[in-house]
């Protein structure tokens, strides 16, 4: 019968139309808590910026690079400078400079500069893959928008630095296996 | 190595019947028989007509710089199934002609013109050989070896000024100009013309019968796009119209063009992995799954048991949320305005919520390395798949069923527009979906199994009519069978395991020699064409991009037809503009 097709789609949209209303009117609040959800009953739309996704543990955005802070209070990176990172890098946004011991002349492991120019940077996480020393980590921050590019978007050190504890609380799956196999590796071996 | 060298029997007829004007790629590494400029339309007759291979894959070319050499490269495939043959053609870099074999295999057109663009080799014979993807009066051809791009800084990666000394700048800075503007040494712009459509215009209307007089009627050039929402991107059709019957179309395109092969020979082979994602950059998996299974054939690796898994399973969610997309914006161009496009979108979500969950990034996934997968997936995203396949898929694909398949506007719309035979869709080289709704079951799933789909049970779904509505069907019933296959790879995926042979290596050597690896993306046969020299980059990148070569066919597709069906017609073939202007 002519029609009957249009209607029978036109049941569809009305059953969404009224499960959304009812989910979200009379169902239980927790609801809009999982909006974008597999759970999710009602509106399935996010409404940024008032609620926002959960984020998994292994999302990247934009590259920062680990530190302690020593006694003193003073920044410790992990970065030894080795440049695989550099190497690495698809769109090669990564530059580093090695320090060299003011006395000597000759290069430490530990970078004097390191800037990352997150215009280029296409978040595809090979230098955190990469690096051997877990010293440079893909970030969660993805509110990174600001109103001028140019020197602001070239990343320094300073501005990459983020503590180790940083670190732990967004990615803690991540960071307990590493910190397991780092204290496998410092166990002294028996030479018996 | 390549799994051309099984097809001997073939090359002792070619060379015994052809002798000496064809012999064998001798070098190490090398596959495939080099024919002379001078038999090669007889040998792709023989082929074609006495053999049946009738599918013209690919066609590429390659620089041999610094020695004078052009090579292009020819794959060629049967409809139904099995092994292939590669042809190559040598010609000089100072006089390079070719013959074209657009008369035999219309689906070259593209790709003859867009080796003339890049590479500057002239194809004789072919009917329009006008630049495809960079603009007339564009100085120079682009992926010669010996071309440098403008903020060029080295021939390839990794740059070696980033480590040790290590300077943050803005390339685009140093440019005096302070402007990403660099021409080249022979170029005047006091020169350049912008009346650059003059030659499209008149490559329209040059096939045309002289106007019907009688009536009066002025025939009309319409441009749709490339600033048009039914084109999904920056893509432009240019059509001829009388009335509102198209009488001839040509899409332009390369609005969005950003040489990714040049990019790609600059890059080492894995720091290409992220780039494929920005391809066809709906279904990225499908791209990194076609890339590395290239470069696992030239580097003689195969991925772990639980990896294989992974990645069909990647790979098919990823057709799932691909063909769920594609159905809901062919509503859009319908004039369905977002309603059937939110609900397939809201599956496409959840998809990309377990994509970002395993690989890091929703749609630019690099989640493959050569030999297996980044990571491996987490028991709570498996058992996500497992309900989105078993549970709440199947339920949701029978609603868009019910929701679409029987209303009268969208049948009235769809069925008997944009018609392609089967002939034609060969012809055309059209693949995926495109290919299959007009009566050709080819997918190389089947055809040409690669990585582990012959141990799924699947039907590849096709439909006889080759219209518009065939194709809605065949994506719909796709979906069905990538439920079906994901169902399997569920049932047989190994509990636990390695997902990487090897330690992933960020240099990894790769061997000298050609590889061409394809894989049925959504949009269709999504082909690699490397070649390695041995050293850390590809001297030849090439990728034969599904959506592109799908655009071969629109103006079969759209003439004869209303040039509000042009807009269906074009929804239907599902073009990704990261893909047709790569």
């Amino acid at each position: 019968m002519n029609g009957f097709g249009i209607v029978k789609g036109l049941f569809v949209t009305i059953g969404h139309f009224f499960s959304t209303y009812f989910a979200d009117h009379f169902g239980p609040k927790t609801e809009k808590l999982k909006r974008g959800t597999l759970e999710a009953g009602g509106l399935f739309t996010v409404q940024y910026p008032e609620e926002s996704v959960n984020i998994p543990e292994e999302f990247r955005v934009i590259p920062f690079l680990v530190y302690t802070l020593d006694e003193s209070g003073q920044r410790k990176y992990r970065c030894t400078a080795c440049g695989i990172c550099a190497k690495v890098c698809p769109t090669q946004c990564i530059w580093i400079t090695r320090k060299k011991d003011e006395a000597t002349g000759k290069p430490v492991p530990e970078s004097a500069e390191f800037y990352i120019d997150i215009d280029k940077c296409m978040n595809c996480g090979s230098c955190a893959e990469f690096c051997p020393f877990d010293a440079i980590k893909m970030d969660h921050d993805y509110r990174i928008a600001s109103y001028t590019r140019g020197e602001t978007h070239i990343y320094n050190k300073e501005r990459l630095g983020k503590p180790l504890e940083y670190y732990a609380k967004i990615r803690p799956g991540n960071y307990s296996q590493e910190e397991a196999e780092r204290a496998a590796k410092a166990q002294p071996v028996r030479t018996d | 190595m390549s799994d051309m060298t099984v097809i001997d029997p073939l090359t002792d007829d070619l060379i015994s019947r052809f002798s000496p004007n064809v012999e064998l790629d001798s070098r190490p590494g090398y596959t495939g028989i080099i024919v002379l400029t001078s038999a090669l339309v007889d040998v792709f007759s023989y082929l074609k007509d006495q053999l049946g291979f009738d599918y013209l894959s690919s066609v590429t070319a390659f620089d041999d710089y610094p020695e004078d050499q052009f090579e292009i490269v020819y794959h060629l495939f049967k409809t139904i199934g099995g092994n292939g043959v590669e042809l190559k053609v040598l010609t000089t870099r100072e006089d390079p002609v070719v013959p074209s074999v657009t008369s035999l295999y219309p689906g070259a057109d593209f790709q003859e013109r867009e080796i003339w663009d890049m590479y500057g080799i002239h194809f004789s014979g072919h009917h329009d050989l006008r630049r495809l993807l960079m603009w007339e009066g564009f100085a120079g051809y682009p992926l010669r070896k010996d071309w440098i791009e403008p903020l060029f800084e080295e021939d390839v990666k990794p740059f070696k000024n980033r480590w040790p000394e290590g300077r943050g700048f803005h390339k685009e800075n140093t440019n005096p100009f302070s402007d990403n503007v660099q021409y080249p040494k022979e170029f005047d712009p006091s020169g350049f013309s912008t009346e650059t459509d003059e030659s499209l215009y008149q490559a329209l209307t040059a096939d045309l019968p002289i106007e019907n007089d009688e009536l009066g009627t002025d025939r009309l050039v319409v441009n749709i796009g490339p600033q048009h929402p039914s084109t999904h991107g920056v893509f432009r059709m240019s059509a001829v119209l009388e009335g509102e019957t198209v009488v001839a179309l040509k899409p332009v395109l390369g609005y969005m063009h950003r040489n990714h092969e040049k990019i790609g020979e600059r890059n080492t082979f894995l720091q290409n992995m992220p780039f494929t994602d920005r391809l066809d950059y709906l279904s990225s998996m499908s791209n990194n799954f076609g890339y590395a299974t290239t470069i696992e054939k030239l580097m003689g690796v195969q991925p772990p048991e639980r990896a294989e898994y992974l990645r069909v399973m990647m790979a098919e969610l990823t057709r799932i949320a691909s063909h769920t997309m594609s159905i809901g914006f062919l509503l859009n161009d319908l004039g369905a305005f977002f309603t059937p496009s939110l609900y397939a979108l809201e599956e496409r979500e959840l998809i990309l919520d377990i994509f970002e969950s395993v690989s890091g990034s929703r749609m630019m996934c690099n989640y493959f390395r050569f030999g297996g997968v980044v990571r491996d997936i987490s028991s709570e995203d498996l058992a996500k798949v497992k309900y989105m396949v078993e549970e709440r898929l199947p339920r949701k694909i029978d609603d868009l069923d019910r929701y679409l398949t029987d209303n009268e506007i969208v049948r009235s719309r769809c069925e008997g527009v944009g018609v392609l035979t089967a002939e034609d869709a060969i012809g055309f080289s059209a693949a995926g979906p495109i290919l299959r709704a007009s009566g050709v079951p080819y997918d190389i799933r089947r055809a040409d199994p690669y990585s582990i789909y012959d141990r799924f049970d699947f039907d590849v779904c096709y439909r006889n009519h080759g219209d518009v509505y065939d194709r809605y069907l065949v994506r719909l019933d796709e979906i069905r069978q990538s439920l079906r296959i994901l169902k399997q790879v569920i049932d047989q995926m190994p509990s636990e395991g390695p997902v990487m042979s090897g330690k992933v290596q960020y240099q990894g050597k790769v061997p000298a020699g050609e590889a061409y690896g394809r894989v049925e993306g959504p949009r269709g046969e999504l082909g690699f064409y490397v070649v390695s020299d041995g050293k850390l980059n590809p001297k030849r990148y090439h990728v034969r991009a599904p959506s592109m070569i799908n655009l071969t066919g629109l103006e079969r597709m759209c003439v004869g037809g209303k040039i509000a069906d042009a807009v269906t017609v074009l929804g239907s073939v599902d073009i990704v503009l990261g893909e047709v202007d790569r």
